[in-house]
């Protein structure tokens, strides 16, 4: 079957994908600009800044000069392609075949598709409608090659069908810079006047060889569909998604376990194949009378195995109200990491934090109690009791500094230090009696002050002279004064902690 | 004839231990954090691995003491790498303090749930999962029936459990297989240098099945337990030394 290509060539790409967001630019002059070696450079204008005289390539502050009242958008280098990947897995509905063309096109392999639409003029209408309706401003090609729907695409008159085997007319009056090739080669053939294909396209293959290179050859080749040339389909990935309809409204919470059982258990096949672990997933049930019921779980390292996430469903099934009775089931992982398989040791075992065994704990624990009761921590550069250690962010966190060892800490805390009254001699001896509620303790032993001063930088307040003290039955404790000694009597005692 | 049933008997008491909670596995550590004379309280002269521990406490001094105690004994369970889970309903442990013990505070997980119900289920949780060296609970109170639910889950992960109970209403029986009451002594420096000196405690083992209860003074200083041999008498006067 002979095979055909459509060629779609997006004229602003770029300025009509902001313009599709934000209808109110369509009728305003805008660029987008990204830096270059120290100025924004255009390096795009929509319709309106190029009728005025803007164009690519420019300073933002020439174009500023052109046309005063000029919006100027960031650039994004990845932004066409993403545009283009997002249109390509969108024109799926033409053709399975659709690749990107970097920077502005697409290609598709129409072959066997267009009698679907009523032949090529249909689909080709129908195609060039959808798209122009979005606000794309396109030119779209059919030939039997890549290369010569490219050329037409961009470079072609109106009529842009090209019949079997015509390519070769169609391309004639082309200029060279339609082939496909270098600037380097197109300038050259431009300096010895060769300003069309037809021009050149009779010259023998071993001159056009020895004086352009073998480029030339090969992309005239690809347009006269003499060379073969293969375009790279885009594959929309396939959701993570499964589902299971049934025959009878499920009821039992028993129904319900074997429709998740059977859910799980190909999904987490196909995860298992693609060596990837969900991290979350959502279990719906549709009701019969339109409701939905959902649980939701997720876990702290990617996971596929079906028993562990089994469980973590499980905890949470009698939240599920079947009411008359459920008709479908979905499960569907809506993040997805890879999974790197560890190497199982049969004898060492191994009781880490990276144990999987623990990862799996944690999930059920936070699966039935919440997430936010598990606290890890980490050291923190901070002098301050309360600052000098904080929550880490994840169970493999790692450690930016050490505990610190050299001052003692107590091994009980209170949360807030609780008021006390103390007698202690001046300047800056320990206590020597303190009352802690209501109980008097005696001092007999004591290290200190250690002094820790505010952080002014997070909080105001007065400094802390820590004591690290025992009491005549032994007991330990650590007790602070915040503040000097001064006349207004603005310091006080206060109990902070135990010692162990 | 007398020695072969001494024989018969001694090999009986070596089939019961097992079955009642006191498991020696081939790969298991052996602690031996200096608690030198105390492990000839337990059966085997070995501090039981993969069992559930109780320990009283009365007042916040005394779980201070505990706390000391209890993280002095899973430093040498944890060692090399190890994790624990530490469940409480109003924790009140600084994190940084247990480094002093020999504990990487970042390899403990602490998990804060309000009511003693959520705890022992968390705690059950825990206990059964063979990738963590040690579970330690604070409740107040523990049944006969939920202790032995501990007990039988860690006989399958011989995860060790430590169960902290401040103030509890009423010492019931459980199904522990010891129970320890530590208390806070006063601190002693060497030549009677001024300041305060390393954790001591009275570590009292209440009970301890097919063991020998008893009590010690043990100090926590660079990283192992010390046995205090005596508390010299002294006056509280000449005894006062701050500075």
């Amino acid at each position: 079957m002979q095979k055909r290509f459509l060629s779609i060539w997006f004229r602003h790409l770029r300025t009509d994908w902001f313009t599709r967001r934000q209808p109110d630019l369509a009728n305003t002059a805008f660029i987008l600009a990204a830096p270059d070696h120290g100025r924004m450079i255009i390096t795009a204008a929509n319709y309106v800044a190029q009728k005025q005289g803007v164009e690519m390539g420019m300073a933002v502050a020439d174009a500023r000069a052109i046309i005063p009242s000029l919006q100027v958008l960031n650039d994004d280098a990845e932004l066409a392609g993403k545009a283009l990947k997002g249109l390509a897995a969108w024109l799926i509905r033409y053709t399975p075949a659709v690749s990107i063309d970097l920077p502005s096109g697409l290609i598709l392999d129409i072959t066997g598709c267009a009698h679907l639409w009523g032949g090529e003029k249909q689909y080709l209408a129908d195609i060039q409608k959808r798209l122009k309706d979005f606000g794309y401003d396109i030119r779209i090609a059919i030939a039997d090659t890549i290369g010569c729907a490219w050329a037409i695409a961009r470079f072609g008159k109106e009529v842009s069908i090209i019949e079997s085997s015509d390519q070769t007319t169609a391309l004639l009056p082309l200029p060279p810079a339609a082939l496909r090739l270098e600037a380097e080669t197109v300038e050259r053939l431009e300096k010895l006047g060769l300003r069309q294909v037809k021009n050149f396209i009779s010259i023998p293959r071993s001159s056009l060889r020895r004086r352009f290179g073998p480029q030339i050859l090969l992309r005239l080749d690809q347009a006269l569909g003499h060379g073969e040339e293969w375009i790279d389909p885009v594959l929309p990935i396939e959701p993570y998604q499964e589902r299971l309809p049934c025959l009878e409204p499920i009821v039992t919470a028993t129904g319900i376990e074997i429709a998740l059982q059977r859910l799980l258990d190909t999904l987490c096949h196909r995860l298992q194949q693609e060596q990837k672990g969900l991290r979350v997933a959502c279990f719906k049930c549709y009701r019969i009378d339109g409701k939905m019921e959902k649980m939701e779980i997720g876990t702290n390292r990617p996971s596929c195995n079906i028993k562990h996430l089994f469980k973590l469903f499980q905890i949470k099934i009698d939240t599920i109200e079947p009411a008359l009775g459920i008709e479908l089931f979905t499960l569907d992982a809506s993040k997805v990491e890879n999974l790197s398989a560890a190497q199982e040791k049969l004898w060492q075992h191994n009781t880490g934090l990276d144990n999987i065994d623990l990862s799996e704990l944690l999930d059920r624990i936070a699966g039935k109690i919440g997430a936010n009761n598990i606290h890890r921590y980490v050291p923190d550069e901070h002098y301050w009791p309360e600052r000098s250690f904080k929550m880490a962010s994840s169970i493999n966190e790692k450690l930016q500094t050490s505990w610190k060892l050299d001052m003692p800490r107590p091994l009980q805390i209170l949360f807030k230090p609780e008021l006390i009254e103390v007698t202690a001699p001046i300047p800056d001896y320990p206590p020597m009696l303190f009352r802690y509620k209501g109980k008097l303790h005696k001092i007999i032993k004591a290290d200190g002050p250690e002094r820790i001063e505010q952080e002014w930088w997070l909080q105001q307040g007065q400094h802390r002279d820590y004591y690290h003290v025992e009491d005549e039955e032994g007991r330990r404790y650590w007790l602070f004064r915040s503040g000097h000694y001064d006349t207004p009597k603005s310091y006080q005692w206060f109990i902070h902690g135990f010692f162990a | 004839m007398t020695a072969t049933k001494a024989d018969i008997i001694a090999q009986l008491k070596r089939d019961i231990l097992p079955l009642q909670g006191f498991k020696t596995t081939l790969n298991s550590t052996v602690v031996d954090a200096g608690l030198g004379p105390i492990k000839n309280a337990f059966p085997n002269s070995t501090f039981p691995i993969g069992a559930i521990h109780e320990f009283i406490a009365a007042g916040v001094e005394d779980t201070a003491a505990t706390g000391g105690f209890v993280a002095g004994i899973i430093s040498s369970i944890m060692k090399p790498a190890g994790a624990t889970i530490w469940i409480s309903a109003s924790r009140t442990v600084f994190p940084p303090a247990l480094k002093s013990f020999g504990i990487a505070p970042d390899k403990i997980i602490f998990i804060d749930l309000k009511k003693e119900k959520e705890i022992l289920w968390a705690m059950e949780e825990a206990l059964k999962c063979k990738g963590l060296s040690a579970v330690i609970g604070e409740v107040q109170e523990l049944s006969f029936t939920t202790s032995r639910r501990l007990q039988l889950a860690v006989e399958q992960s011989q995860v060790t459990g430590f169960i902290l109970r401040r103030n509890p209403c009423s010492l019931n029986t459980t199904a522990c297989i010891t129970r320890w009451k530590i208390t806070p002594l006063s601190s002693e420096l060497a030549d009677d240098m001024p300041g305060v000196g390393f954790p001591r405690w009275n570590v009292a083992l209440l009970k301890v099945r097919n063991g020998k209860p008893g009590s010690w003074q043990l100090e926590f200083a660079a990283g192992r337990f010390r046995h205090v041999s005596k508390i010299a008498a002294i006056p509280l006067e000449q005894k006062k030394k701050t500075g």
